[in-house]
């Protein structure tokens, strides 16, 4: 019989306490879920649980505040960096995050995105796109690929008829306002931990109050996209990618 | 110390929202009410009090913003005209869902649409109905002079601070843009300790603070609406706030809000030198509405005019208060017309004594 | 030699995504036969190669895995 190994000087991994211990909602195999253990994880290594503030989106994320333990708003669809703008301006010296969908903030939250970044807000807003209506059911995003199918693209998406998914990271990196700008995934170890480096990097730079910080997550949607996780995954790097290349876009000089 | 002034009425309120400890105004440019935002970034309040001004990118994104700061436990404010607080709505709703505090200044223009930017008080049903989805109220209060402008600032955060409530001060272009003498109350402090409910981040030994409106559950979103409203019954008991005029031998009644009171009451002295008995009441709490001043009043006079520049929205709620005592007619001019006190007399004779 | 590790599952939180499963570098880990209470089958360890790499539970969407590792 082998050593037992399970006693706590041998821990090594664990569920972070800056998430809560409910039963996410999302569906099984969902980026979310990691997404949002990097951005706790991130938060918790730096010491940042009691002083931050985030806001949830609407979408499939629109509970995202009750797994985060931190203190948090849930905003009107793709207003979240509106809302976080407002409670930076009243509490600059807090750390303030935006967690929103591609749906929330590339299409509805178009002005509220770009506009926070112009000015630079010193907040941090995490971006998951995934290339999909995830909650309504897997609608047609603005994130969808050419040719991608959905509820409301049943033939694929014709770009002369629906128009071209938006690189919105690409845009935003153009943006004087955004400080480090970076797109990343959750769907493997060596990218999940590359995505807490780069939050944690968006956190601390918050500190020196220099701007936006974008971190772009392409993340799967196994329900919506129809496919197993673990094939959703490898569809992700085959289709996704090639479109939404990983790295980061604008890096602090 | 109390300072009298000669001040237009947007400048006016501005100068009052520093004064009354505001700690954030998020705004965005509209006639007839940006000198409110034009006053705050000259004034430069951030100096003064340490209270933030920013002009935003849209007024969707104004009243997020103040979302934001109202659920960070700040005293937050915007303000607009017409087509601009029909773009609130959205977040106007989700602040009263979440119910937080904040304060919301509508310098009403003529409409519908883009309309026209002379006033009007055609947005009476949006301030006192509700005004975007779901069943909420905003307390509204219609001041009628600059006076009021300033001294309902200070009102509103208070109210707002005591229900958790969106409290919208229902002014028109008349009230924002006309210069008056105004007293202006003293500096006071800005709010210093968060209430329990606001977002200030995680403190050891407590849950993490949630501001939301949403309920997935039926049963739940149910004791949301009946507990809010419980505190509508509450703000109906406590805070009706009206003013009458040569009432207590009237045999006619003018019923008029804000601006168009002020026209209506010199329409009433018209009319008493003709000897005909009229007197006036004037609701400054849009809602709560004073219903039981009108229904007590509806028995004594042969009928009652309301005065309004619209269509006739306030004539809805005093019909109901009346319940069927006395006889009701409406009297307006809109598209940014404002009515003579020639014509209002006209009207009483016309549609209520001789009707 | 490589360190030797374990796994601690979460099996009434797992949902059965097979995630860990595609990132464990050993195959320790493998689905069920059994399912839980909300029906799903559960990752369970089925061999003694794991190392505590801890590959697994980074990407696990739920926090179901808690990893130890020799010292």
């Amino acid at each position: 019989m082998a050593e037992n190994l399970i006693k706590p000087e041998n821990l090594v991994y664990e569920k972070t306490k800056v998430l809560t211990d409910r039963v996410m909602h999302y569906c099984p195999g969902c980026g979310h879920g990691t997404a949002h253990r990097m951005l706790a994880e991130a938060i918790d290594e730096l010491g940042l649980q009691g002083e931050t503030i985030g806001v949830a989106p609407v979408g499939c994320s629109v509970l995202a505040y009750y797994y985060f333990d931190v203190d948090m708003t849930e905003a009107a669809h793709g207003r979240a960096p509106a809302v976080a703008t407002g409670i930076k301006r009243v509490f600059p010296e807090k750390t303030v995050f935006t967690y929103q969908g591609d749906g929330d903030l590339a299409a509805i939250g178009t002005a509220e995105t770009i506009h926070a970044c112009n000015r630079g807000e010193n907040i941090l807003i995490v971006f998951i796109n995934n290339g999909i209506y995830g909650m309504t059911g897997g609608q047609m995003a603005p994130t969808t690929l050419p040719g991608m199918k959905s509820s409301t693209s049943p033939r694929g998406r014709d770009v002369a008829t629906m128009g071209n998914p938006l690189k919105i990271t690409e845009l935003i990196a153009q943006l004087p306002g955004t400080y480090f700008v970076t797109r990343q995934s959750v769907h493997t170890p060596g990218n999940a931990r590359k995505t807490k480096r780069a939050l944690k990097k968006a956190l601390e730079y918050q500190k020196l109050n220099k701007g936006t910080c974008f971190v772009e997550i392409v993340a799967n949607c196994p329900s919506g996209w129809k496919m197993t996780p673990v094939q959703s995954n490898k569809w992700m790097e085959e289709n996704m990618f090639p479109f939404y290349p990983l790295g980061d876009i604008k890096v602090p000089e | 110390m109390k300072e009298l002034r000669l001040m237009k009425g947007n400048e006016a309120l501005a100068e009052a929202a520093i004064r009354a400890g505001a700690d954030a105004y998020f705004g965005y440019p509209i006639t007839p009410q940006s000198e409110i935002i034009e006053y705050l970034m000259r004034e430069n309040p951030v100096e003064r009090t340490g209270m933030i001004v920013l002009q935003a990118e849209s007024e969707v994104a104004a009243i997020n913003m103040v979302y934001g700061a109202a659920g960070c436990g700040k005293r937050a404010m915007t303000s607009s005209s017409s087509p601009g607080m029909s773009l609130k709505q959205e977040g106007i709703s989700y602040i009263a869902g979440a119910e937080l505090p904040c304060v919301l200044v509508n310098v009403v223009r003529g409409g519908p649409g883009l309309g026209t930017i002379q006033p009007s008080q055609s947005d009476y049903f949006q301030a006192v109905k509700g005004g975007g989805h779901g069943d909420y109220k905003l307390i509204v209060l219609a001041p009628a002079t600059v006076q009021e402008s300033v001294d309902y600032v200070k009102l509103a955060f208070e109210l707002a601070f005591k229900y958790r409530n969106p409290i919208m001060i229902l002014s028109d272009g008349i009230i924002g843009q006309m210069m008056e003498k105004v007293e202006l109350f003293e500096q006071q402090p800005r709010l210093t300790e968060a209430p329990e409910w606001a977002t200030v981040g995680k403190k050891p030994g407590r849950d993490s603070v949630i501001v939301t409106s949403l309920q997935l559950q039926s049963e739940e979103q149910e004791k949301v609406n009946l507990r809010l409203q419980a505190k509508y019954r509450e703000i109906e008991k406590n805070e009706v706030r009206y003013e009458t005029h040569l009432c207590e031998d009237a045999e006619y009644l003018f019923a008029a809000f804000g601006s168009c009171a002020r026209i209506t009451r010199k329409a009433m002295e018209m009319a008493r030198e003709k000897g005909i008995k009229v007197g006036l009441i004037r609701p400054q709490t849009l809602y709560p509405f004073p219903v039981d001043a009108i229904n007590k009043l509806a028995g004594q006079v042969k009928g009652i005019l309301t005065v309004e520049m619209n269509a006739g929205q306030m004539v809805e709620d005093v019909r109901l208060a009346v319940n069927g005592k006395t006889k009701v007619e409406h009297f307006g001019r809109f598209g940014g017309m404002i009515p003579s006190p020639d014509e209002i007399l006209n009207a009483l004779e016309q549609k209520i004594i001789g009707g | 030699m490589a360190k030797k590790g374990d796994v601690v599952i979460n099996i009434e939180k797992c949902k059965g995504c097979e995630v860990c499963l595609a990132a464990c570098p050993h195959e320790v880990l493998a689905l069920s036969n059994e399912v839980n209470s909300k029906g799903y089958h559960y990752t369970v360890k089925v061999n003694s190669g794991c190392t505590g790499c801890a590959n697994c539970a980074v990407v696990c969407p739920d926090a179901v895995i808690t990893v130890y590792r020799e010292k």
